[in-house]
């Protein structure tokens, strides 16, 4: 099948405006008749499903946990970017299109990404109108603060509390068209497959977690907004709970799955203590506002932070990137931290982590609020006080959420920090639509590969989770739905259903009789450390031939020794947790596949066998510019489609942040 | 920071699923580390009860950072356990030390009913927000964010109640087992914002006449509530509740 994008004509900055201008439209009293499925609540399915339920849509939704506000959209710490321009910095529509597609490393598709920063604006208004308290100016009006790879200050935010607020916003939208009546919320449920019927979805076979039992449920479309893969490493900023069943059902249904390889390592994790480590929490990149990363300039330095002047330290991010310094993205970040760790500059005690420093700003902050109270050569303990404050108000939440974690005072002693998996660009591939290779199967937010290409610059994913919710899929749905407004409700006998739910049944069976030794956690973890060593910061041809056979052992291995104690027809975590490591152990052998078919660098993918000679990542568009899409046609075999990436504003070339 | 381990009793609270009834099981952990989370400690208890061929504990978790407001521990007698404004998966095990005995109990409440072992149902919570936790603005009826200003006192205030994580701790530890701080924290919320006006009188009514109906109850003024509360709300909503309750009576019955 050739892959068609539906990329629409016309300029760039009016595709957008005249797709809605001329898409198809669905009438109230048609659409009370059409039903969506919705999977997943965080921030693209909560707004999809209350947006589509204002319309009249009969909408159900599932999420996995007790309650549609638990989803892991609520983790993310920083803001949320919109071009809004507020500070008069010279910001627009076009910068934050451009910055993200050069962000992204050239890897994202461009009218999508147009789209995306067009809407930014109408989502900080619809989320303020809804009660959404972001943080304010004396003036009573709107603050702004920068994230990495730009160089205004277009995010938003609400202490380091943004996804909270949003998804709360979300939420409460959600739960309106609840109390409506235009949406039924099924918590606790889990989608274990899509149902297709003549070869456009039709219906979900989802698994309520509290009793065990299966359920079929039909829609006329269906939406994933499941999140991201992150947990195939085990160790992820992501929720334990956030897992790729969803999707790889899907994928495992016809839909292609885009750029699976695309990782992004978050350079601002707390660092792994030790084996017994279950999650790694992130400290936002807002803190690289005005946090200032450093190692000692000597190897094997054992010295406490404060005993070394400021000589002996070397922000090598200032050094090596003046133009951005500690603001530059991720990617890039990233691997500069694990250059200087796998040098022998690390610190701490696992010498794997990087000083991230407050110090400097804490008696910048101070100096300025003594100028203000009019305080003339207050000494240091003063300005460092006053600064304490201005930081605590900006980051308060962070700085109390490092000290629980590691019972250091961040104020007094600088943060030990490390890159940790944090979000995947890569998901299912979807048109401009959000459509996925299956008719009537969508798929919003991170779910999909779409908007970040290879590298998503911070502030952007609520940002495209709340796009995609609120005003994209509103539009791109009714243009299919117009067309099946003739179709009535499929009931759920139907031999399409009843295949479905068989297999699901079967397959749940297959995992409870095996009857092994080993864990689901177990196995969880070697796959994890599978995939950090090999597909994670640095990826080379011979490490992924070895992971992709490893990969394929451990498959064999968990299908005949894995313990899974209890019941089907019963509250089940370890089941639960076992079908999605069956799914995570599939998908990180499709990503070993795309990070061994892409023998370039770009963003968040570094190959080896790729980098120009000061070590940054190296491009190959010659041969790489291209989206990589996979079709499942059987076991452990995949075929690659690709959709050619066309550059008409912005020109590719080598990202430098010099 | 000295990391150490230990080895710890626990007593934990077994309970097959809403019909059984339900009773404290003993368990042994060792080498535990200062450095794990409370959660990975039960995480090496689960692991340890697999191996065994008993079935682990069920409990309630997501995030582990805090926020998602899923985990729901009662530990020695204290919502969310020892530590001041904070959660049972942020809550270390530097905070024990060896040959501790600990006791883990679920929410027990009239409106959290057991689901199994340590799980209990919080939906009552959802309808709560149902009622009324929310300002009626379709997508798309926005005006410009900055066209109102909006105090910034009044805005940090109700950025504060706005950070209630919905995890029922209040409740839990509460001895009427009032939702008090948790709807006082919502209503302050969209009291405090000029978007929330329109609505105000019909929210705070429907919202406590929902409360009453799931089975909360009524508010004492211990402030225990505030006191476990891991994001530190403050009972200054529930005062505020008390008004714009009052306030809303009044004119409703004017009316």
């Amino acid at each position: 099948m050739a892959l068609d994008a539906k990329i629409p004509q016309g300029e760039m900055d009016k595709k957008w405006s005249d797709y809605k201008g001329h898409v198809k439209l669905v009438n109230p009293a048609n659409k009370r008749k059409l039903e969506i499925i919705v999977v997943g609540t965080g921030l693209a399915g909560a707004s999809a499903a209350a947006s589509l339920g204002e319309l009249g849509y009969k909408v159900k939704a599932f999420c996995f946990q007790d309650s549609p506000r638990r989803a892991h959209s609520i983790a993310a710490q920083g803001g949320i970017n919109a071009a809004k321009n507020y500070q008069n910095d010279g910001d627009s529509v076009f910068r934050l299109f451009y910055d993200t597609v050069k962000g992204g490393d050239y890897r994202a598709r461009e009218a999508n990404v147009h789209r995306l920063a067009e809407v930014s604006t109408a989502i900080i208004d619809q989320c303020v109108a809804q009660g959404v308290p972001f943080a304010r100016e004396y003036g009573g009006l709107l603050s702004n603060r920068s994230f990495g790879g730009t160089q205004v200050q277009r995010t938003f935010y609400a202490a380091g509390q943004t996804g909270q607020q949003l998804l709360l916003g979300a939420y409460s939208a959600l739960e309106r068209q609840i109390s409506l009546g235009n949406v039924e919320m099924f918590s606790r449920h889990e989608m274990l497959d899509v149902v297709t019927i003549d070869g456009k979805a039709r219906g979900i076979i989802a698994r309520d977690l509290t009793t065990g039992k299966t359920e079929r449920h039909f829609g006329h479309a269906v939406l994933l907004c499941s999140g991201g893969y992150g947990n195939v490493f085990y160790l992820s900023t992501n929720a334990m709970g956030s897992n790729v069943t969803a999707a790889w059902k899907a994928h495992k249904k016809g839909a292609y799955f885009g750029n699976p390889c695309f990782t992004q390592i978050h350079p601002t994790c707390i660092p792994v203590s030790g084996d017994h480590q279950s999650k790694l929490t992130l400290m936002s990149e807002s803190l690289r506002n005005d946090g200032r990363i450093w190692v000692p300039k000597a190897k094997g330095d054992n010295r406490a932070p404060k005993d070394i002047p400021e000589i002996e330290r070397d922000y090598y991010l200032e050094r090596r990137y003046p133009a951005f310094g500690n603001l530059v993205p991720r990617d890039v970040a990233s691997r500069a931290a694990k250059e200087r760790c796998d040098e022998g500059y690390g610190v701490g005690t696992t010498k794997m982590a990087v000083y991230l420093d407050y110090k400097d700003a804490i008696m910048r902050y101070g100096k300025i609020e003594a100028s203000k109270h009019g305080m003339v050569s207050p000494d240091d303990k003063t300005v460092f006080n006053l600064g304490k404050q201005v930081v605590e108000e900006k980051y308060g939440n962070l700085f109390e959420m490092y000290e629980k974690i590691t019972g250091e005072n961040p104020y007094e002693t600088p943060m030990r920090i490390y890159p940790a998996v944090h979000y995947t660009m890569g998901g299912l591939w979807v048109d401009y639509e959000l459509q996925t290779t299956v008719p009537g199967l969508y798929a919003l937010g991170e779910a999909n590969f779409s908007d970040h290409g290879a590298n998503r610059l911070g502030a952007s994913a609520l940002m495209q989770g709340l796009a995609d919710g609120y005003f994209v899929i509103p539009y791109t749905l009714g243009n299919y739905l117009a067309d099946d407004i003739r179709t009535s409700s499929i009931p759920t006998d139907h031999p399409a259903f009843e295949a479905a739910e068989k297999e699901v049944t079967d397959r749940l069976n297959r995992l409870m009789n095996i009857k092994g030794k080993q864990t689901v956690e177990s196995f969880h973890k070697r796959l994890g450390r599978i995939m950090w060593d090999e597909c994670g910061m640095a990826r080379s041809e011979k490490g992924l031939k070895q992971a992709i056979s490893q990969i394929q052992d451990l498959k064999k291995e968990f299908w005949s020794d894995v313990r899974i104690p209890g019941d089907i027809n019963e509250f089940n975590s370890e089941l639960d947790k076992a079908g999605r490591v069956a799914d995570f152990i599939e998908l990180g052998e499709l990503m070993c596949i795309d990070a061994l078919n892409r023998n370039e660098s770009c963003g968040g993918h570094f190959r080896e066998e790729s980098q120009t000679e000061d070590g940054e990542a190296k491009r190959d568009d010659e041969n790489y510019r291209y989206v990589a899409a996979w079709e499942n046609i059987g076991d452990s075999e995949w075929q690659l489609h690709k959709e050619e990436l066309n550059f008409e504003i912005v020109k590719p070339s080598q990202r430098s942040y010099k | 920071m000295e990391h150490y381990h230990m080895n710890l009793t626990l007593k934990v609270w077994r309970q097959k699923n809403n019909q059984s009834k339900g009773n404290f099981e003993t368990y042994q952990v060792k080498n535990i580390s200062s450095e794990m989370s409370f959660l990975e400690m039960f995480d090496v208890l689960n692991e340890q009860l697999i191996v065994e061929g008993k079935e682990p504990i069920a409990f309630d978790h997501d995030c582990r950072e805090g926020i998602c407001g899923m985990c729901s521990m009662y530990i020695n007698g204290q919502a969310h356990g020892p530590w001041q404004q904070n959660t049972t998966c942020q809550l270390h095990m530097r905070a024990f030390k060896d040959g501790d005995t600990i006791v883990v109990e679920p929410w027990r409440s009239t409106a959290f009913p057991v689901v199994k072992d340590l799980v209990v149902n919080r939906s009552s919570f959802d309808r709560i927000i149902q009622a009324g936790g929310y300002i009626s603005v379709n997508t798309g009826n926005a005006v410009d964010a900055n066209a109102i200003p909006i105090d910034k006192k009044d805005a940090d205030d109700a950025f504060m109640a706005a950070a209630c994580i919905g995890c029922g701790a209040c409740v839990a530890t509460c001895k009427n087992g009032s939702a008090m701080l948790f709807v006082g924290a919502k209503v302050s919320q969209l009291a405090l914002l000029p978007q929330g006006g329109p609505e105000r009188e019909s929210r705070v009514l429907n919202m406590v006449a929902q409360m009453d109906k799931e089975g909360f109850g009524n508010c004492t003024n211990t402030y225990a509530c505030e006191a476990e509360c891991p994001k530190g709300i403050s009972v200054a909503n529930i005062a505020r509740l008390n008004s714009e309750y009052l306030k809303a009576g009044l004119s409703s019955e004017e009316a």
